[in-house]
């Protein structure tokens, strides 16, 4: 109670001493913990030097309920929120309800990473600002890569006969329920981005290309999935069929397996006080498919937009420049360790001191991979959910890759008919 | 008490509503008038949504700009391209949400119906504890399903989940489970989910008409000698009947719209999706809120047509007088 | 055999109570738990650590969205039991004309997916000025309750003896006046049940409360408790969110510790009429 007389004593005081432009902009940036307070302070700063009054909304945890909330507000045109915190596959499908940035955002554009202002970009108008970055990351556990005296694995059949011979070697031990790889295998947008990975790294593309064009049945794509379907059940529990992102950070950080494919956000998590793995975790780009084939992290990451329906647009816009300038993203990796979308950053002194691994994500972001989410537009939703069941289907040995490929080639083309909207 | 009663809506012969004619007057007026509010609340906040639903399903509404559509008539339903049919009545994936939902609601009703007695039977007994014990019952249905369907995968965990680890402990299975994961055991396992979940709610709808029986009906069975049994075949199910049939209606019309348990469990699964999963899927998802409303609409005259056969198999007359 | 099925008895008693117990009293165990422990399995609580229970409070408004939570919930009830008392006896009692089409009908609301009505309920609300604000909630509550609440009371209305009323009417009652005196203390068994389950299924309400609220302090504890994050975007709080159960259902627990002897005191009221 005091705290909310204090903050309305605040509040008034603005109100008095700047003039009767302050405005108050409602922002949706992430809900709690240590999220919450970086964007607070961010959105704080901005408050001060502009005299306006900044409320965050907290909104769901998970990305698909956070779209439909999203979704119901703008269909409404409801102004209650004026800048949005949007995942990068939004843009296209939200494009209709978020003002033109191109204008103001186009000076500072070209300081980001290339990756992630295509996925802000819709028909060639910047519709959000790029805020911070995300890829895929391999977690290895380095003190048993020292006892078993292997590599770091370069392609997935190093990592494939490297993770069995852990599991090997470790349930001989005795630790029956040890394994070698675990992942995120769950019928959701987590296996889009996981499959997307084994599919690029192994050449076979991105779903949809540039232009548009269904590029899924390949032989390469052919080739990633058996492979990945040769997991479950030898390296990979078969359990990880319904894994999101914790379930399988689970089974790592209770020191249950070698190596993990996860988002950045684990890293801190490993490494925390108190983490049964502390010490013994390493990073890596994500493997190879072959000797020709290339490392691909599907690339993650959060955009700010502006509603179309704010009725304090041009100070919503402001906030939105201010939380993704350079001073503030680097404000962000140093405290937060948000990955930048500014790459002058990831050479950064002071972030390197904070935070030294950031610096060697700089190359897992420039060749990450984008989900065909802007070639897509409106459709993206659907192809990723009937790319995810085809891969569920062979994932869980109900279907041959080649034959579920070929069917989702023509789910695709259907959803596609006359162009993507 | 029972012959002069007049069935259902049928007319009252002249000569008695002639002489009762004021007072049944007076009493209908009431009627009405004590039904007035419900159903005007009820037309306020369900007639726009629902009559909404109903017509998107014949435009082609898209979420994306709600305020410009085309009515296509039946063509979300059923509709000729070139030859090929489309629309919801083609897709297998409609089909198999039907199905799943559809075994789902038998099976589990089922269950919670069996449970639910033998609970309700045991809670209406009189031992020490039994405040106590109905408090315990409750807890499932009282936990906030989005919390405790998380709670249910965080238990079945394949690989740290303490449901394995017990079994495994006691020796009964060889080997951890993937629950959720295996499509063959996913479906089962949200039906033990749900009913652990809802039984409560038919085991307290089952006590309180048990409560509401006069009690010297026992006394006087149990003065024959006759055995309990076959007490509660003759005696007890006819008599609870009619709310039995209630509580089972209600609860296989949430079932049927079974939706964030099978949501939190496995997701977008094609393996286990309900009929509201799907519905979801089409409205937000894939924002074709034109096709979604057609499901949403199917839903509904598929749930009427199992309501209206259950009420018809379960006697219930809705016009019937007072016993 | 006596004694066998005292003991087949405790043992069904023993099962159930287990089986309904097990998972909230491993909600318990993991709300002491914290960081890499929630990994693993215990089946006793190594230590009686409260941290997980000062964050429930710590990071939110936690006890204003219980209370929000007390207020939808006895509101929806409150009117709820009053319209539906009402109508049930109408129903219930009274011989009218289209009886089974309104009872139909009234059901036929409880039809449709909760997804489907969502975004017209959205507009309705938006449109009333009652976006998040509790009335709204309330009045979109009222929508899973009230069907429900008319057809259980309605059902138990009829299975009340005819000859209850006639005494009364005899003695020129008005029909409000009926329902007071004469049906409200014998259907207090039906109604406290009732009127329980309605006040969980508004209590356990997620979609609604999280679409037609915005604010942290406008909220129910579903849509709070679903909305707890760690520290970052995929790490889920989890010993904060097993705390966060653990205190709203004891609300739950102490409501129906209370209740449970209204509905003992129904039976003796109902049994009196033979």
């Amino acid at each position: 109670m005091p705290r909310l007389i204090a903050s309305l004593g605040l509040a008034a005081g603005i109100l008095a001493s700047t003039s009767a432009w302050a405005v108050e902009i409602s922002i949706s940036c992430s809900a709690l913990g240590k999220e919450y307070e970086i964007c607070k302070q961010g959105v704080d700063a901005w408050a001060k030097r502009t005299g306006n009054t900044v409320k965050i909304v907290s909104t769901p945890n998970s990305a698909t309920e956070r779209l439909a909330l999203y979704q119901q507000l703008l269909a409404a045109g409801a102004s209650d929120i004026d800048v949005f915190q949007i995942d990068v596959v939004w843009t296209g499908i939200l494009a209709d309800h978020l003002m033109d940035l191109t204008a103001k955002g186009q000076a500072d554009i070209d300081d980001h990473l290339p990756a992630m202002v295509e996925t802000s970009r819709v028909n060639g108008k910047l519709m959000a600002m790029p805020w911070f970055a995300d890829a895929g990351l391999l977690y290895y556990r380095q003190d048993l890569l020292d006892k078993y005296k292997r590599p770091v694995p370069q392609t997935w059949a190093d990592l494939t006969e490297t993770a069995r011979m852990i599991q090997d070697g470790e349930r001989k031990d005795g630790r029956g329920d040890f394994w070698g790889y675990v992942w995120q295998g769950r019928a959701y947008e987590g296996l889009t981005t996981n499959a997307l990975e084994w599919v690029a790294s192994f050449g076979g593309g991105a779903i949809v290309d540039d232009k548009g064009e269904i590029t899924i049945e390949n032989p390469k794509a052919t080739e990633a999935l058996k492979a990945a379907a040769g997991w479950v059940g030898t390296i990979t529990p078969e359990g990880v069929l319904n894994y999101t992102e914790e379930e399988s950070r689970g089974v790592f950080q209770a020191g249950n397996a070698a190596f993990m494919r996860n988002w950045p956000y684990a890293w801190a998590l490993a490494q925390g006080a108190d983490s049964t793995i502390k010490g013994k975790v390493g990073i890596a780009p994500l493997p190879k498919g072959g000797a020709d084939g290339r490392h691909a992290g599907t690339l993650g990451g959060q955009l700010l937009a502006v509603s179309k329906y704010s009725k304090n647009a041009d100070a919503a816009t402001d906030l939105v420049l201010y939380l993704t300038s350079q001073q503030e993203q680097k404000r962000r990796a140093v405290e937060g360790s948000f990955n930048p979308t500014i790459v002058a950053l990831y050479s950064d002194a002071d972030i390197a001191r904070a935070n030294p691994f950031i610096g060697d994500l700089v190359d897992v972001f420039t060749n990450a991979v984008a989900r065909p989410a802007t070639v897509t537009g409106q459709n993206y939703n659907k192809v990723s959910t009937e790319f995810f069941n085809a891969v569920h289907q062979v994932l869980s040995k109900r279907a041959e890759p080649a034959q579920a490929l070929n069917r989702l080639d023509r789910d695709l083309k259907r959803i596609k008919r006359d162009g993507w909207k | 008490m029972t012959s002069a009663v007049a069935q259902g809506d049928v007319p009252v012969p002249r000569r008695v509503r002639g002489r009762r004619s004021s007072l049944t007057r007076s009493r209908v007026r009431a009627a009405w008038l004590f039904i007035a509010p419900s159903l005007i609340i009820l037309a306020l906040i369900a007639g726009w949504p629902l009559a909404r639903t109903i017509w998107f399903s014949f435009t082609d509404a898209d979420l994306n700009n709600l305020s410009d559509y085309e009515f296509i008539g039946f063509e979300n339903y059923l509709a000729n391209y070139d030859g090929e049919w489309l629309g919801l009545l083609t897709d297998p994936d409609w089909w198999r949400s039907v199905w799943n939902t559809v075994w789902f609601t038998l099976v589990s009703v089922s269950i919670e119906t069996v449970l639910g007695i033998v609970v309700a039977l045991i809670l209406n007994a009189a031992f020490p504890g039994r405040g106590l014990m109905r408090a315990i019952i409750l807890i499932p249905w009282a936990i906030p399903t989005v919390v405790s369907a998380r709670m249910w995968n965080w238990m079945l965990h394949d690989q740290f989940g303490v449901i394995n680890d017990m079994l495994l402990r006691l020796g009964l299975i060889a080997a951890p489970i993937t629950w959720t994961a295996n499509p063959d055991t996913a479906l089962w396992t949200v039906v033990m989910v749900d009913v652990w979940k809802t039984t409560p709610f038919m085991a307290l709808l089952i006590l309180a008409a048990l409560q509401m029986l006069p009690g010297d009906i026992y006394e006087a069975a149990r003065v024959d000698g006759v055995h309990p049994v076959r007490v509660f075949f003759r005696v007890t199910l006819p008599l609870i009947r009619p709310a039995l049939i209630v509580a089972i209606v209600f609860r296989a019309l949430d079932a049927l719209r079974v939706f964030d348990l099978i949501y939190v469990l496995t997701a977008n699964s094609r393996d286990t999706m309900s009929m509201s999963v799907y519905a979801r899927q089409q409205l937000v998802d894939f924002q074709e809120v034109g096709l979604g409303s057609a499901a949403s609409t199917l839903i509904f005259l598929i749930i009427a047509l199992l309501v209206v056969i259950t009420l018809a198999a379960g006697r219930v007359r809705l016009g019937e007088d007072p016993r | 055999m006596k004694v066998l099925s005292r003991i087949g008895f405790w043992l069904l008693v023993i099962a159930i109570g287990l089986f309904a117990l097990f998972p909230f009293y491993y909600a318990i165990v993991s709300s002491f738990r914290s960081g890499a422990e929630l990994f693993s399995v215990a089946y006793l609580p190594e230590r009686f650590d409260l941290s997980n229970y000062a964050a429930v409070f710590d990071r939110q408004p936690f006890g204003r969205n219980i209370l929000n939570s007390i207020i939808v919930a006895g509101a929806v009830v409150a009117v709820s039991l009053g319209l539906g008392i009402t109508a049930a006896y109408a129903f219930g009692r009274i011989a009218f004309r289209g009886r089974a089409l309104l009872l139909m009908t009234i059901l036929a609301v409880s039809m449709f997916p909760q997804v489907a009505v969502l975004s017209g309920m959205f507009e309705l609300i938006h449109s009333l000025g009652l976006y998040n604000t509790l009335p709204g909630l309330i009045l979109a509550n009222l929508m899973l309750t009230l069907p429900f609440t008319i057809w259980v009371l309605t059902t138990f209305m009829r299975e009340l003896p005819k000859e209850i009323e006639e005494a009364a009417f005899v003695d020129g009652a008005t029909p409000w006046i009926v329902v007071r005196r004469v049906f409200l203390p014998l259907m207090a068994p039906a109604a406290v049940t009732t009127g329980l389950l309605a006040f969980i299924v508004s209590w356990n309400e997620f979609l609604f409360a999280l679409t037609f609220t915005l604010t942290n302090e406008r909220r129910t504890v579903p849509p709070a408790i679903a909305l707890m994050t760690g520290s970052t975007a995929y790490e889920l709080p989890w010993g904060t969110i097993m705390a966060a159960s653990v205190i709203v259902t004891l609300p739950i627990i102490a409501l129906v510790l209370v209740f449970q002897r209204k509905i003992v005191a129904g039976l003796t009221a109902g049994a009196v009429k033979g």
